[in-house]
């Protein structure tokens, strides 16, 4: 499968990065050079064969439900977490208004 | 005393816990190495000479006071800055966190500071570790201390990626030891493109919470330094269960140090076949024969194994790890933290395409494009799940090998380090660089690079080790045996400073 200049336009827009149209035009060649090489795996029959989903075998587990589990970083650290917002205010995230 | 940079972390531990040098004194030492390195080699975005010196002045009021002292108690280490630090600035080389500073500690970090460590400064990678010359940062290129024509040609060379300025700053002396991680050989390439010592455990082992994250089920911390030895008493600091990484291996760690062990009588160690490819380097597969003649005259008995999807790793590699990432680098929105670019009247779905575009790089950008991509409607069988299930093939080859063998050997990387510039414009020429070191991360299996010895231009080369599941033991010991008989002792001509 290989991708045309409005794929790529496509795939930017679900990426959420904002690209020009040459920069498009650089990327339509380099990922469809990427996803010819991946195209190998296309060779070897999987049929049967669970994906691994993860880097080693195990269950996953639960964290306890519970507020202020770690000093660090449980509940309560509003301003903390705010510190680093590039616009908070009135001890919220601020945003572009969203609603007309 | 002479100067303390050449010391390494067990000898530094020792010196100081005898009271032959201060830890306030080794600091100041490697302070000054990084000053003096940093304008030629800038291996590190964020030099913390202050955090060296706090930690080493606590040491030494606790050694005067008596008190005990830790594993690490007066060794001050470089941190890659993809390890959140708490109150200093962690930017994963990557302009869209370049004045991000946590309000934690990542757990990896913290266990070193509680071992008596202190920290140097935060070390230089790839952006987000993608890359493996660590030439995609945002805070500028890490040049290799080493030279081509044994130091004499100025070329600069890359210090491997993404673990760049770790293995950079560990092999000019500017720190003992380094933390690293290693999605897809970002430690092991590194190491041995600079002629030091890396492990990469088994996924799990070291806790992911608070590193900024790429490939989440492939990214793993480990332990860099000059020696097999230094890498293992790093390690076993940096390990351990921990509840905030639901990943996290609830097993207790071994004692590693205390069990090195050179002797590998009744080892048995398999070479792969399909790692010996056409058109080989012919320096590669000389330093592979001689690492076989080691292990042998280690007590080891070598065998010739199969790993037979090999060959679909790499492929399977890249489109896991940019699939995984355009997921965790959808976080960076501008809202929470991070960079925010808001043009003139923009709206909210604006300002995120803008503040990506602004914040990311150009590999960065390439590889959340691919991972959206083979993630999309459409895609995501043919793509994703068909390499996830060569993921579990290439998992099985490793499986089926070791019921034949303990350990494999292999080269860590197809050639000695490149040049800077030489690869930056082919993507995929770069990518082929992880071709030996890729297969190991998929499977989740402890590995280690050595320094085997130098090429014909002076440049280092090294030698990987894979080992079983939880097997760090193993994978340490033959190290161990390949390092007593290589010999390894050349240096970079200290060109920098």
């Amino acid at each position: 499968m290989s991708v045309d200049k409005a794929t790529v336009a496509r795939i930017a827009a679900l990426a959420r990065i904002r690209l020009g149209e040459d920069e498009v035009a650089a990327l339509e060649p380099e990922l469809n050079k990427i996803l010819a090489w991946v195209e190998l795996l296309g060779e070897v029959d999987v049929s049967g064969i669970e994906p691994m989903t993860n880097g080693a075998p195990g269950v996953l587990v639960l964290r306890e439900d519970v507020v202020d589990a770690d000093p660090l970083t449980g509940g309560g650290k509003r301003d903390a977490v705010l510190a680093n917002a590039p616009a908070a205010a009135h001890g919220f995230f601020g945003v572009p208004k969203v609603i007309e | 005393m002479s100067d303390l940079t050449e010391l390494g972390v067990t000898a530094i531990r020792d010196g100081v816990a005898a009271g032959d040098f201060s830890a306030r004194e080794v600091a100041q030492a490697f302070n000054a190495a990084i000053a003096a390195a940093q304008p030629a080699l800038n291996a590190f975005i964020t030099p913390t000479p202050d955090h060296a010196l706090a930690a080493a002045e606590r040491i030494d009021a606790d050694r005067a006071a008596g008190r005990p002292l830790g594993r690490l108690a007066g060794v001050p280490i470089g941190m890659k800055d993809l390890f959140c630090t708490q109150g200093v600035r962690t930017t994963a080389a990557s302009h869209i966190l370049g004045h991000f500073v946590p309000p934690y500690e990542s757990t990896v970090s913290g266990r070193l500071w509680d071992a008596g460590a202190g920290m140097l400064g935060k070390l230089n990678l790839d952006e987000f570790a993608m890359g493996s010359s660590n030439e995609t940062s945002a805070f500028g290129k890490v040049i290799s201390p080493w030279r081509r024509g044994h130091n004499q040609d100025p070329a600069p060379i890359a210090p491997g990626g993404s673990s760049g300025g770790s293995s950079a700053a560990v092999a000019a002396r500017l720190c003992p030891a380094a933390t690293g991680t290693d999605t897809g050989g970002s430690i092991r390439q590194p190491a041995a493109f600079t002629g030091i010592a890396g492990i990469k455990p088994g996924y799990g082992r070291c806790s992911r919470w608070g590193i900024v994250a790429f490939a989440s089920s492939l990214d793993q911390a480990g332990a860099m330094a000059r020696d097999v030895r230094d890498c293992a008493v790093l390690l076993e600091a940096m390990a351990g269960h921990d509840p905030k990484d639901a990943t996290s291996l609830d097993a207790p760690v071994p004692g590693w140090t205390a069990a090195l062990d050179a002797d590998l009588s009744g080892c048995t160690i398999g070479i792969p076949r399909e790692y010996r490819m056409d058109g080989m380097d012919a320096e590669v597969a000389k330093s592979w024969e001689l690492g076989i003649a080691w292990l042998k005259d280690a007590g080891a008995r070598v065998i010739d194994i199969s790993l037979p999807h090999t060959h679909y790793a790499l492929p399977a590699y890249y489109i896991i790890a940019p699939a995984e990432a355009s997921s965790n680098l959808a976080r960076y929105d501008g809202v929470r933290y991070g960079l925010r670019d808001l043009p003139e009247g923009a709206g909210l779905q604006d300002m995120y395409a803008a503040t990506r575009a602004a914040g990311f790089g150009a590999e960065v950008r390439r590889r959340i494009m691919i991972g959206t991509y083979v993630l999309s409607a459409g895609f995501y069988d043919a793509y994703f799940t068909r390499a996830q299930k060569l993921r579990t093939l290439i998992a099985r080859d490793f499986t089926q090998a070791f019921a034949s063998c303990d350990a494999i050997l292999a080269p860590t990387t197809p050639t000695a380090a490149f040049a800077l510039g030489e690869k930056s414009d082919d993507p995929l020429a770069m990518y082929l660089n992880d071709v030996f070191s890729v297969p190991a991360s998929l499977a989740g299996l402890p590995a280690m690079s050595v320094p085997a010895g130098l090429n014909g231009e002076g440049l280092p080369l090294g030698l990987q080790v894979i080992g079983r599941p939880l097997d760090e033991q193993g994978v340490l010991n033959a190290a161990l045996a390949i390092e007593q008989r290589a010999g390894f002792v050349a240096r970079p001509a200290r060109w920098w400073a």
